[in-house]
């Protein structure tokens, strides 16, 4: 992908430029897509038929909402803190844009292929909390002020499990290289991790063996609870329900974005479906093979047409991105919220335990092997 | 090696860029009639009491000091995790006992009640 930006553009520095847009270009398009998908996804459920004056089956609302939330008036409300009102939104959009830097949409497509990906995907993925603090404070609103507190226990305690539960797939790669997290689960669908890993010997690209065999098919129940682990976490840090207390409409009106109007609201709406799709997207990554087809092979490679191949990367992540994007929006019309010590309880006395008997667990079996 | 984080760098640029233009949209486009009421905290409709910047529960510190002694044990556990393979018992049997130190504070605080929410 370097090397087709590069020849089209001819210049360097003009091609990572470019590459680093393309997320962002991504993630505008995935946004609306998302907002509808949700509407639709909602209404259906409920037996409803959703926006439908909007365009034919009311498509265009979507765009409907993000006109209406540039044409509404900027409201900064008079006793809030003006500098850390204003900069909150940017702070976290940005933490949710960051991380897709090291997201690898195909195996020529990574923005940067890191040898610290996953580390550095962690880190960013948890600077967002500091806008929603910063958010709820500068508001000066009793909801506000609640929502943030909620939201920032509710994200750093999650992020323990989540980060322990891809430390589980990590431990077995040996590599925190996302590109050799998915090497390592090429051939089929029968060698992503949430099967067990690889059940024959992988060479990495930096020359690495991991070596396995059909016996890795021990590790099938142990990675399945990982990844439940894992999205359980993922659910709770993007705020989605059943984790949804810090937003909970009917107690805190918006939570830490009640004050906000506009475009500055609609960031805040934009980070959380940038987040949704972001920790889809590693679930994909990490336990469902990333950009490989789950019978392994690509039409483009067997038609050796690059360009292709490329594209179905692309399409496979996107794809397994938005089934699990999907999922959520079904489990929230499905689960009820829960309340926050409920919320706590399945943190700090299930998940983190559990994750670290897990990590035990696969370590132990992974040396004896 | 600096290069392959360059990548890094422009991301935070285009998103910086991209959230403060974007933010500010509404600012460009948007009509401006501010009155008091309108610019008044909300409150479901009340005049608002007092000031938001109160007291809140002990428990949100709580959270956040034992987030930091966990993740900084996670953090600590990731460059283990890649050389796990080669250290083999040794390395098991290490992180056995670094975890296993933080299980008795884990131990603690649950028998202390930290972790009760009432």
């Amino acid at each position: 992908m370097e090397q087709f930006i590069h020849d089209l553009i001819g210049n360097d520095l003009l091609a990572t430029i470019v590459w680093c847009v393309l997320p962002l270009v991504f993630i505008l398009g995935y946004a609306i897509v998302a907002i509808l998908a949700e509407m639709k996804s909602a209404s259906w459920f409920q037996d409803r038929l959703g926006p439908m004056r909007t365009g034919p089956w009311g498509i265009f609302q979507p765009f409907a909402d993000v006109l209406k939330l540039l044409m509404k008036e900027d409201i900064v409300p008079a006793r809030a803190d003006k500098i850390l009102f204003n900069l909150a939104p940017v702070i976290v959009f940005v933490g949710a844009y960051a991380a897709f830097a090291v997201l690898p949409f195909a195996s020529e497509y990574v923005g940067a292929d890191l040898n610290l990906g996953l580390f550095y995907l962690i880190a960013v993925s948890s600077f967002g909390v500091l806008g929603i603090i910063m958010g709820g404070w500068a508001s000066n609103n009793k909801y506000s002020l609640l929502g943030a507190m909620r939201s920032a226990a509710q994200i750093v305690s999650y992020e323990v499990p989540s980060a322990t539960a891809l430390l589980i797939v990590a431990m077995m790669v040996g590599s925190l290289n996302l590109q050799d997290i998915i090497t390592a689960q090429s051939g089929g669908f029968w060698n992503w991790f949430i099967l067990g890993g690889p059940k024959s010997d992988v060479v990495l690209a930096s020359g690495a063996v991991i070596h396995a065999d059909i016996g890795n098919f021990v590790f099938l129940p142990l990675l399945l609870a990982t990844f439940v682990i894992y999205y359980l976490s993922a659910l709770a840090e993007t705020n989605r329900t059943p984790f949804d207390i810090p937003e909970g409409e009917s107690e805190l009106v918006g939570g830490y974005h009640t004050e906000y109007s506009g475009m500055k609201f609609g960031m805040f709406f934009m980070a959380e479906y940038a987040n949704m799709f972001l920790v889809s997207a590693v679930a994909a990554v990490v336990f469902f093979g990333g950009w490989q087809s789950p019978w392994g092979i690509t039409l483009g490679e067997a038609l050796d047409i690059p360009v292709l191949t490329l594209l179905e990367g692309v399409f496979w992540t996107a794809a397994k991105g938005f089934f699990f994007v999907f999922v959520m929006m079904w489990l929230r019309w499905t689960l009820p919220r829960l309340r926050v010590d409920q919320l706590m309880y399945m943190c700090w006395k299930v998940l983190i335990p559990a994750s670290f008997a897990l990590a035990l667990v696969v370590g132990f079996i992974v040396v004896i092997r | 090696m600096l290069l392959e984080y360059l990548p890094l760098v422009l991301v935070l640029a285009v998103s910086l860029i991209f959230g403060i233009v974007a933010t500010n949209a509404s600012w460009l486009f948007g009509p401006r009639r501010p009155d008091p009421e309108k610019l008044s905290t909300y409150e479901s409709g009340m005049t608002p009491v007092r000031t938001a910047r109160q007291r809140f529960s002990v428990r949100f510190y709580m959270v956040a000091m034992l987030f930091i002694v966990f993740d900084i044990e996670v953090v600590f556990m990731y460059p283990w995790a890649v050389r796990f393979k080669d250290l083999g018992w040794f390395g098991f049997w290490e992180m056995l006992v670094f975890v296993g130190i933080l299980m008795v504070g884990y131990g603690y605080i649950v028998k202390k009640g930290a972790l009760e929410w009432d």
